[in-house]
């Protein structure tokens, strides 16, 4: 319940946060919302000698709308997501997962930025910024770099974020008219992590697949980008054999850890399942 | 070690102090230093929602927040909700539809619907249940107090009217 | 006569029994102003942290405090060898056996107490905890209670090795407790021999825990200049706890004062001594300071009082009708490492041989084989009655799968085999006597109410589809009200209650008890009893509980003996006074007490009624000396009360679960709930009972276990993993409700509170069993997570693809 001794730092400018990261390199740690890094500490998983809270710098939080990408501030919280108009009408994606994740109170505290920066395969931003084509701005003592989503998750807990570098933005582009999409998500209760996951976008040209992006959560060390999945479905109609087949391949590359939330079997099988209705769900999203 | 901070903030509409470690979390400075022992401790992992308040204007579970990330912060707490001798609509409707039993998760539960109702002020059945997801009873089973929030509901409505 | 608007204005005035009223305890609860465990704080108070093992079964080679005294804020550090001067490093537990208070030489359970740090707060006391330093020697652990009594297991217990016997009875093997039976094998088993048709079924009821909000707790403060203990604990039976500690530290009962003030909740969690609470005293008795110990969450789910662990073999004998002739249960219990089972000296496996239920049955034989695990110790909690949960779904589970071996409606095998309403007062094979009942009455009408036929003809119809739909139908009796003396007691002090009234000149009431809330709102419903009774406002009656050095002598409140035992002290030392009343009234009246009648608040001559005196009135009065010759002045009473029996309520539940064969989700569509427990004092606080004992039921049969590794190590000990539903999974509840009154009691109640969470167990668990039953599935064990039942799916070859 109680957390080890650390120092405590709200800087109120990007690059004081990004020096005192340097500064303190693997002994500092950027808190966000803190709802997946104080309950780590508070059992002593973790722990941090230095705490940089990035709550002072407003300009990390926020949506826009930039030509044609959505950019959102990484210290922007689910709520936020939530109730974004701009986003209800641009990405719903974003709103409907959002809407999945965590609980009320968890939502208001939570962040984007926090939850795909941590690195835990069960965070859900991650698979949704990969089926989203999301870029990653990472900001480090050497200037900005953007790092596309399928790139920055290397293992779990392990992403491609420097010690001394800070995630600001998620920028996606605009989905565009008449996309589908879906986020199916399978959790023993309100507040669970995902037993599987996958977030689904889809693009029709007319009865067949246009273009598609999977992506699954909580089935291996990250987030998975099922691409074979995808690719079976590239021009091909959306049917039940399709899909079938799509839901075999994302299987497939699962490669889940045994828990509470069921055995590899389940857990795959179920990431088929999600799969399956994401697809069906994000098709008749289609118009 | 650490080096202690002074933190000031309001609570219930008065400014304090509380001179803590950056460890300290805020259900402890609210509960031992503050002497608001409303809010309580149900779990250690942030699950439960017994320690929920307000901070400036969104319900946070106090477990899983530092002190010292309140500066200048407006906390309310279930301690708050009574003005001058008014009990809230939302105190009302728990005693009037009997949703509490061991009034352990009942701060945080009231807390919760206080700011719940304040950014939707109709919530239906469905509504309460999923908005109130994050504070967790074992006596009650829930109906009642959807039914003490309802009623509060209707009553913050009416004398909107 | 018909009630004039005058008596009806009197009667609702007094808001007394059978009425909906608010709750008089509400008022501090709403503002945040309960006095909980955690709330208390005294000058000077130390705090204290709980070093634990990590392993499940290991010798401590060693424990080296250095580096923790040597931390600013730490004042002491104990460990066992630290309690043995006052010989209190083990405690006897109320199972008969004894528990180690801090670990001696070995720790038999992962997270056992191995050390208590004490420090100036809880921050230094946790960082404390960390630099305690222990060295263990792993060794062999045995996590499944079929293998501890092999031949080549390892012992776990050394300390009693060379006892053949701890409490109960013969033991056959160091790790064996003990081995209980009840009734009649002989003529069981031959009726078995002889039936037309005999079922059997292995049925797990998994280890669970109550996991009340709030966790256990105490501030012991020991006063060195006058010797008196006082600990504030969050104790079901402050009273009990009193004694123990009596028993354990020498010190006399009389400068011992238990507290318990607001508990949140406690489901049979907080009846047991747990060494946290014993260490703190000790520790206070030795600094001459105020010591608080507060478990974490995760503490509290892996060492405190877990439930169930029963494994079960479920058998009965029929004629091809269904009706049943015989029942022969068989239950393997794991007890964990120490016997700290809360239950009556002579009922080991508490009142598990109620497991005839409601039906009326010839004959029947159980037996109890319990063992020693490397696990927490506990058994009996959680709104059970004493293993009554584990007995009742053996038999609830047994029924349905007779039904389905015969081919007979589950409804239609319960209704063949009810005890009938013209056979009570009916004895079971078992020995006990259910007062009163009428089952089939609860039945037709829970039946027609979610139209029975209708459903299952919607279940043929989605059958014929391949959808899964399941009915659930549980007609429990359960048994409550701890008990008779001759049969219940706890280290010999009998399981009566106890309730102290002083009526007050200006009218109004105190009225103390041996009972303990735990949110069930005895200051409100004693309060009701209380005015009826004595024609009082119950707003005018004040209700105490928990401080020992003002309640009367009671064995507190484990989860449904308060209306039976409390309540019926309450009414009789009521009557006591109101019985003096009479004295009184006549006496002012000038007429003989035979020409007075008790009209709702006053004595009234009868055939004059303007001739009348209230108990007010008379309260007044019996302070003065105008009282008849000889009659001492006052108007209380004492009612120690030692029931004639347990009491019975019982019920019928009807639920329908919808199960998603892919993913293996349930989902509740309808729950049913109709409970009879007699006279109903407060309508509204019953159906809050009832909701609240539904879903820790829904919570138990979709998804609470206690899971352990090959190490025994817990796999599912924190609130991520351990099911507590919230308000989205919690299911709408409908309650109804018949009325048959216990014909012992003395205002004819008789318990609600633990019905719920044991009728509605199997209800859900038959429910989920129902929705294969065509498919030739006979049982599935809980919890009926999606994975668990996806599995069944899977095995079935439904899971995928689209329907059939």
């Amino acid at each position: 319940m109680i957390p080890r001794q650390f120092e405590y730092y709200a800087p109120e400018s990007l690059p004081e946060a990004i020096s005192l990261l340097n500064e303190h390199g693997d002994s500092a740690k950027v808190l966000a919302g803190g709802h997946s890094l104080l309950p780590m500490m508070k059992m002593r998983f973790a722990e941090p000698e230095h705490l940089v809270d990035l709550r002072r710098i407003t300009e990390l939080r926020g949506i826009r709308e930039e030509g044609k990408e959505l950019r959102i501030g990484a210290m922007t919280t689910e709520n936020d997501l939530i109730s974004s108009a701009l986003l209800q009408e641009k990405c719903p994606l974003l709103v409907e997962a959002a809407r999945l994740i965590g609980d009320p109170q968890v939502r208001y505290k939570g962040t984007i930025g926090g939850d795909i920066s941590h690195g835990d395969p069960g965070n859900d931003h991650p698979a949704l910024a990969i089926a989203l084509g999301a870029s990653l701005v990472l900001q480090g003592p050497d200037g900005e770099r953007i790092v596309p989503a399928g790139e920055f998750f290397v293992d779990t807990y392990y992403t491609a974020l420097q010690p001394d570098e800070v995630l600001t933005e998620i920028r996606i582009p605009v989905p565009a008219k008449g996309t589908g999409w879906a986020y199916s998500k399978l959790k023993r209760k309100t507040g669970d992590f995902a037993t599987a996951a996958a977030a689904v976008v889809l693009r029709m040209k007319g009865d067949t697949v246009d273009d598609v992006a999977i992506a699954l959560t909580n089935v291996g060390t990250t987030a998975l980008k099922a691409s074979d999945a995808e690719d079976s479905l590239r021009g091909k109609k959306l049917d039940d054999v399709a899909i079938n087949e799509a839901a075999r391949l994302a299987m497939s590359i699962c490669d889940p850890v045994e828990d509470q939330r069921g055995s590899v079997e389940y857990k795959t099988a179920m990431a088929g399942e999600m799969t399956r209705r994401a697809l069906r769900t994000a098709h008749s999203r289609c118009k | 070690m650490a080096s202690k901070q002074t933190v000031s903030f309001k609570l219930n509409g008065n400014d304090v102090d509380a001179v803590v470690e950056p460890r300290e979390l805020l259900i402890h400075t609210l509960r031992e230093r503050l002497a608001h022992t409303g809010p309580h401790i149900g779990c250690e992992t942030s699950h439960c929602g017994a320690c929920t308040v307000d901070i400036n204007g969104e319900s946070v579970k106090s477990c899983t927040c530092l002190t010292v990330q309140c500066q200048d912060a407006d906390i309310v707490t279930i301690e708050g909700l009574e003005r001058d001798g008014a009990l809230h609509a939302l105190q009302e409707g728990f005693t009037e539809k009997h949703g509490l039993q061991c009034g352990f998760c009942t701060p945080g539960m009231i807390t919760r619907a206080y700011r719940l109702l304040q950014e939707n002020p109709n919530p239906d059945e469905e509504d309460i249940r999923y908005w109130m997801s994050g504070n967790l009873c074992r006596c009650t089973g829930y109906q009642n107090i959807v039914k003490a929030v309802q009623y509060a509901a209707e009553k913050l409505s009416a004398s909107q009217a | 006569m018909a009630a004039s608007s005058d008596s009806v204005e009197r009667e609702t005035q007094l808001q007394g029994l059978g009425v909906s009223r608010l709750r008089k305890e509400d008022a501090r609860f709403i503002r945040g102003r309960g006095t909980y465990i955690d709330d208390i704080k005294l000058p000077g108070m130390l705090f204290g942290a709980i070093v634990r093992s990590p392993y499940a079964h290991a010798r401590i080679k060693s424990i080296n405090k250095d580096k923790a005294l040597a931390l600013p804020g730490v004042v002491a550090v104990l460990t066992a060898d630290d309690l043995k001067p006052v010989k209190l490093h083990w405690m006897p537990t109320i199972g008969g056996d004894s528990q180690a208070v801090l670990a001696d030489e070995k720790v038999c359970f992962q997270m056992q107490e191995v050390a208590m740090v004490l420090a100036t707060d809880r921050y230094v006391a946790a960082d404390g905890a960390d630099l305690v330093e222990v060295d263990y020697e792993e060794l062999p652990v045995i996590v499944d209670p079929h293998k501890a009594m092999d031949k080549d297991a390892p012992i776990i217990r050394e300390d009693i090795a060379d006892k053949d016997e701890v409490g109960h009875g013969k033991r056959t093997h160091p790790n064996h407790i003990f081995t209980w039976e009840s009734g009649d094998k002989k003529s069981t088993d031959a009726a078995f021999d002889k039936a037309e048709v005999t079922v059997r079924e292995e049925i797990l009821n998994p280890r669970v825990h109550p996991c009340p909000l709030e966790t256990c707790g105490c501030v012991a403060s020991f006063d060195k200049p006058t010797g008196k203990l006082t600990v504030h604990i969050t104790s079901q039976a402050p009273h009990l706890v009193r004694t123990v500690v009596a028993m354990l530290s020498g010190i006399p009962e009389s400068k011992i004062r238990i507290i318990s003030g607001d508990i949140g909740g406690g489901f049979g969690n907080k009846v047991p001594i747990y060494p946290g609470y014993v260490i703190a005293i000790v520790a206070s008795i030795v600094t001459g300071v105020p010591i608080k110990w507060i478990e974490s969450r995760i503490d509290n789910i892996s060492t405190t009082g877990f439930a169930r662990d029963y494994h079960g073999i479920g058998e009965l004998a029929a004629d091809k009708d269904g009706r049943i002739k015989a029942l022969r249960f068989s239950a393997l219990a794991d007890h964990g490492a120490f016997n700290s089972h809360v239950s009556a000296t002579k009922l080991p496996a508490g009142l598990f041989n109620i497991c005839t239920g409601s039906y009326d049955i010839p004959t029947a034989y159980c037996r109890v084989d319990a063992v020693y695990t490397n696990k927490a110790p506990g058994g009996v909690a959680y709104r059970c009655s004493l293993r009554v949960t584990e007995a009742v779904y053996l038999i609830e589970r047994m029924i349905d799968v007779l039904a389905q071996k015969i081919g007979v409606d589950k409804a239609e095998i319960r209704k063949r085999n009810f005890i009938k309403e013209d056979m009570f007062p009916y004895t079971t094979a078992f020995g006990w006597t259910v007062d009163s009942g009428n089952y089939h009455a609860a039945l037709d009408k829970v039946l027609k109410a979610v139209d029975y036929e209708g459903l299952r003809k919607e279940q043929a119809e989605k059958r014929a589809k391949g959808e899964l739909m399941g009915i659930g139908i549980s007609t429990f009796t359960e048994i409550v009200g701890a008990g008779p003396t001759k049969v219940c007691d706890i280290l010999g002090i009998g399981l009566f209650d106890s309730c102290d009234i002083r009526v007050n000149p200006t009218g109004s009431a105190i009225a103390r008890l041996g009972t303990m809330s735990q949110g069930q709102g005895h200051a409100t419903t004693y309060a009701q009893i209380i005015a009826t009774e004595l024609g009082l406002p119950s707003d005018e009656i004040q209700i105490e509980e928990g401080d020992t050095d003002t309640a009367p002598y009671g064995a507190g409140t484990w989860g449904s003996r308060s209306t039976p035992v409390g309540g019926a002290a309450a009414a009789l030392a009521a009557r006591k006074i109101r019985a003096k009343a009479k004295k009184i009234a006549a006496h002012l009246l000038e007429v003989s007490e035979a020409d007075l009648v008790w009209e709702i608040d006053r004595f009234q001559v009868e055939g004059n009624p303007s001739q009348s005196k209230t108990m007010k009135e008379i309260a007044l009065v019996a302070h003065t000396g105008d009282l008849p010759e000889g009659m001492e002045q006052g108007l209380g009473a004492s009612e120690y009360y030692d029931p004639p029996n347990m009491t019975f309520p019982f019920g019928a539940y009807v639920c329908v679960v919808d199960i998603d064969r892919h993913t293996g989700e349930p989902k509740v569509r309808r729950a049913y709930a109709l409970d009879d427990c007699g006279t109903r004092i407060n309508p509204m606080i019953i159906e809050g009972q009832i909701h609240g004992g539904l879903t820790e039921a829904f919570a138990v049969a979709f998804g609470q276990a206690i899971p352990f590794d090959e190490s025994g190590n817990h796999l599912g000990n924190s609130l991520m993993d351990y099911f507590l539903p919230t308000a989205v999974e919690t299911p709408h509840w409908e309650t109804d409700e018949t009325v048959t009154p216990s014909p012992h009691h003395p205002i004819g109640a008789k318990g609600v509170a633990e019905s719920p969470h044991v009728g509605g167990i199997p209800c859900f668990s038959n429910a989920v069993v129902d929705a294969f039953a065509h498919l030739g599935v006979t049982h599935m064990d809980m919890p009926h997570t999606s994975y668990r039942i996806w599995q069944q799916c899977h095995a079935l070859g439904i899971d995928e693809g689209d329907a059939a």
